[in-house]
């Protein structure tokens, strides 16, 4: 039998029926942490701690933005730690130089851009597995943050800069605009775009997508590439709060972003993923760091929490998609 | 002769529901010891989930099933295994990285304090495959080895305890005709032990000869039993259709281009280093060439070749004009479509959806500027297809992996389809499709001859190409061994050219 849904508007249910069985357990969790740190610290729920925790959570949303994108090709980028520290100490010293604001932002993203294409070229064209060649340029990242100033932080004073992290545009800081601004960026050209299908196509079969005539080296350089210049804003943003560039910033960032793409439900075998899952995923662990702060958790106990929440939502999305099979 | 104890293997009235949907609706099925019983049902017909009641991987939600003169009840497809029921499964569950000694033995190491005897285990699945007689290198990774070696070692694996009954789920549909008289030589002598043999087959000719009893279930249910010797496959696909067909291979729709037609392909000279060599062939708008060969021959090599997928010298001409294909993309552009012989490894994306399945390989037809995926289009072109072939599926939502063998087919030929190919490729279109899925695709081939597609139409399947096909391409060893017209072929001449004793 040939049933095919036939209206839009029945296409439109269909789509919010696919969207709860894709986001209902990790929005439930999300949630859940939420009423349970509003019970626990009533100073929780109020809008001044909710804006506190979008700006928190602002550096490593934009980065998982990226991480999704090379996960659901089935590949990973373990270098955008560095790359958000490559990132900041460019802009500090673009700045340093007096090149001005909007050259210094343009080098930043430049340079963030060319750290992701080394990735790809490297993966796509040697043939390297991504792991090892991100655990190799996420060393060798680390190191050029040094380069310039022998280990030690720069410090940044641009107005510009600085004003990235601490002003305001219509009473929401610059950072959730950002942070909306590229979730919708990401969202957008993941969802209905050509480029988006193709990569989708590509995690899901790499094969078969070849043989449809996608270009899939050209597709990993790019993807590797936009995750470069997503760690990149991240890496601004980070040095605009810090007013500074520090060699050790964005230290483990990779794992955060790859938590918050894998709680959100992004495969890592490829070919599944949504960037309104990975903001989700973003969202609880920015819930869990600044809910555990606020209740004084020393900070070791928030790494075992931290790792738990982790392994229990994964394996109760796994466990639900195994059941609705 | 109907008393219980002359059968291995018994089900009375078995039933199985996932939710509201009826799977199996009484079935039943009766196996003697020592003699081959085939089960025969188009897809969808409830084979598989009976195949997996049988080996526990989904209990019945009713009815009866005895092993041996006992009461069976499988927990799980080790328990079944424990209890002599044996399964080699269709789609291939080797570990490409271990060797076919570490692959046949899995799960039942020769190991002592959680170590492998290494030497014991190698000497076991060489004893095996020796017995057996299978042409392979117990020490060779299974990555290494053809599709059609990883299918007897999959066999071995199965055979590797002792079974009292054996299911073997289309064993042969990646075997060449030589290495399937490899599997009719094992299966002999497994009658001999005194092995019942389960087989799911779509092939009638292999059915015909290697069944002593056949069961055909439609719908979930049983339909008839008949011993080989009081049937004939006209009379099976009737049972199997619940219709007659009068002909598995339809009639041409439009009459044979004339040889003053310019071609739409025409090749010469090309050639690959190790794999083929100075190869040429034309087809017309239209026309449907066959292309036989054993499996080693070549011939996918230089349909890769035709599709940019490898890279060969000699011309290629499209429609008069020289084409460079340095990849997929400039195949398509050049309006070439490769409907690919595994549609599981080349062709589909099992986890995406129907409907991006379908639009993959003609996508930037539903792109408008920047990229912009135009979903309506979309949709209402998936839709148009999935009618046109009869794919059977909930929607266009569904996912790919969730339809069977022959719905699957289906959908990597409307991706291709979509892109308007004026030369479609078919390498092995109908390989693990039952008969009324093959019939529908036969069809569709008529159709876009008849629609002034040139076709190449690759098949290990001799009667398919025969029927099919208005000349017979016929290569071996990676040579263009001859090229003649339908009319002039008899089975036994195209064997021996492609066996290289014509003469």
């Amino acid at each position: 039998m040939t049933q095919t849904t036939d209206t839009t508007l029945s296409a439109g249910r269909e789509q919010l029926r696919a969207a709860l069985h894709q986001y209902g357990g990790i929005l439930v969790s999300l949630i859940l942490l939420c009423v349970i740190f509003t019970v626990l610290n009533e100073r929780f729920m109020t809008v001044a701690n909710l804006t506190n925790i979008l700006q928190q959570v602002a550096v490593v949303a934009i980065a998982a933005f990226g991480m999704t994108w090379v996960i659901l090709l089935g590949e990973i980028d373990l270098s955008i730690g560095s790359i958000i520290a490559v990132a900041g100490m460019a802009g500090a010293q673009a700045l340093a130089f007096g090149w001005g604001f909007a050259p210094a932002l343009l080098f930043t993203l430049l340079a963030g851009a060319a750290m992701g294409l080394v990735n790809g070229v490297l993966t796509a064209r040697l043939m390297l597995p991504s792991f090892i060649v991100t655990v190799a340029t996420m060393g060798i990242y680390r190191g050029l943050v040094s380069l310039p100033t022998n280990g030690a932080p720069a410090m940044i004073s641009d107005p510009a800069w600085t004003a990235i992290g601490s002003d305001s545009w219509l009473g929401l800081p610059i950072i959730i605009w950002i942070v909306v601004a590229l979730f919708l960026f990401n969202h957008v050209l993941l969802s209905r775009t050509t480029f988006g299908r193709r990569a989708y196509l590509t995690g899901g079969n790499r094969e078969a997508a070849l043989y449809s005539g996608i270009k899939v080296d050209r597709l990993k350089i790019a993807i590797f590439t936009l995750s470069g210049v997503m760690a990149a804003v991240s890496g601004i943003l980070l040095s605009s709060r810090l007013y500074s560039a520090q060699t050790n910033a964005g230290m483990s960032y990779e794992l955060d972003a790859i938590a918050a793409a894998v709680l959100g439900g992004t495969s890592l075998a490829g070919g599944v993923g949504t960037m309104v899952g990975t903001l989700i995923g973003a969202l609880i662990i920015g819930v869990m760091n600044n809910g555990m702060n606020m209740l004084s958790v020393p900070y070791f106990y928030q790494l075992i929490v931290k790792g738990l929440v982790i392994l229990i939502a994964v394996w109760l999305d796994v466990r639900a998609k195994q059941k609705r099979g | 002769m109907n008393q219980p104890a002359e059968f291995v293997l018994s089900l009375r009235d078995i039933r199985k529901s996932f939710g509201p949907v009826e799977a199996l609706k009484s079935m039943r099925l009766d196996v003697r010891p020592g003699r081959v019983h085939t089960i025969l049902g188009e897809n969808g017909a409830g084979k598989s989930t009976l195949m997996k009641i049988l080996v526990g991987v989904h209990p019945p939600s009713g009815g009866e099933m005895m092993l041996d003169g006992r009461a069976y009840a499988p927990q799980s497809p080790k328990d079944a295994a424990a209890q002599g029921l044996a399964i080699v499964f269709q789609e291939l569950s080797l570990c490409n990285n271990l060797s076919v000694a570490e692959n046949i033995m899995a799960t039942h190491e020769p190991a002592r304090f959680g170590f492998i005897n290494d030497r014991t285990l190698r000497a076991n699945a060489r004893a095996l495959v020796r017995e057996l007689g299978l042409p392979v290198d117990v020490t060779a990774k299974v990555g290494r080895l053809s599709i059609a070696q990883r299918q007897l070692v999959e066999i071995a694996k199965g055979l590797s305890r002792p079974a009292k009954v054996l299911i073997l789920d289309e064993p042969t549909s990646s075997l060449s005709d030589s290495e399937a008289e490899i599997l009719f030589r094992i299966i002999d002598r497994l009658k001999a032990r005194g092995t019942a043999i389960i087989y799911i087959s779509h092939r009638m000719e292999e059915i015909m000869r290697l069944s002593d009893d056949i069961t055909v279930i439609r719908d979930g249910a049983y339909v008839a039993t008949r011993a080989r010797d009081e049937t004939c496959i006209e009379e099976l696909i009737a049972l199997m259709v619940g219709r007659r067909m009068d002909e598995i291979y339809p009639p041409r729709l439009s009459p044979v281009p004339g040889a003053d037609m310019p071609p739409m392909i025409a090749v010469r000279g090309l050639s690959c280093a190790g794999r083929f060599r100075d190869v040429g062939f034309e087809v017309r708008p239209g026309e449907i060439l066959g292309f036989f060969g054993l499996i080693g021959s070549g011939r996918s090599d230089v349909m890769n070749a035709l599709f940019g997928m490898r890279q060969a010298s000699g011309e290629i001409r499209i429609d008069g004009k020289p084409a460079r294909l340095r990849n997929p993309a400039d195949a398509i552009a050049a309006g070439i479509g490769f409907v690919t012989e595994n549609r599981k490894e080349e062709g589909l994306a099992l986890g995406a959806p129907v409907r991006s399945n379908i639009s993959m390989a003609a996508l930037d037809g539903f792109a408008g500027k920047g990229g912009f995926l135009r979903f309506g289009s979309e949709r209402r072109a998936a839709r148009a297809e999935v009618q046109r072939l009869g794919v059977r599926t909930n929607s266009l939502e569904t996912l790919a992996g969730k339809l069977s063998g022959g719905n699957q087919q289906k959908i990597v030929l409307a991706k291709w389809l979509l892109t308007r190919p004026r030369v479609l490729i078919l390498d092995e279109p109908t390989r693990g499709v039952d008969v009324g899925a093959k019939f529908e695709i036969y069809r569709i081939i008529r159709e876009l001859a008849a629609e002034g597609t040139a076709i190449l139409l690759v098949s290990s399947e001799l009667p398919e190409v025969l029927g099919l096909a208005d000349r017979i391409a016929i290569m071996a060893e990676g040579e263009l061994r001859a090229t003649l017209a339908r009319r002039d072929l008899t089975p036994e001449l195209v064997m021996a050219h492609a066996t290289g004793t014509h003469q």
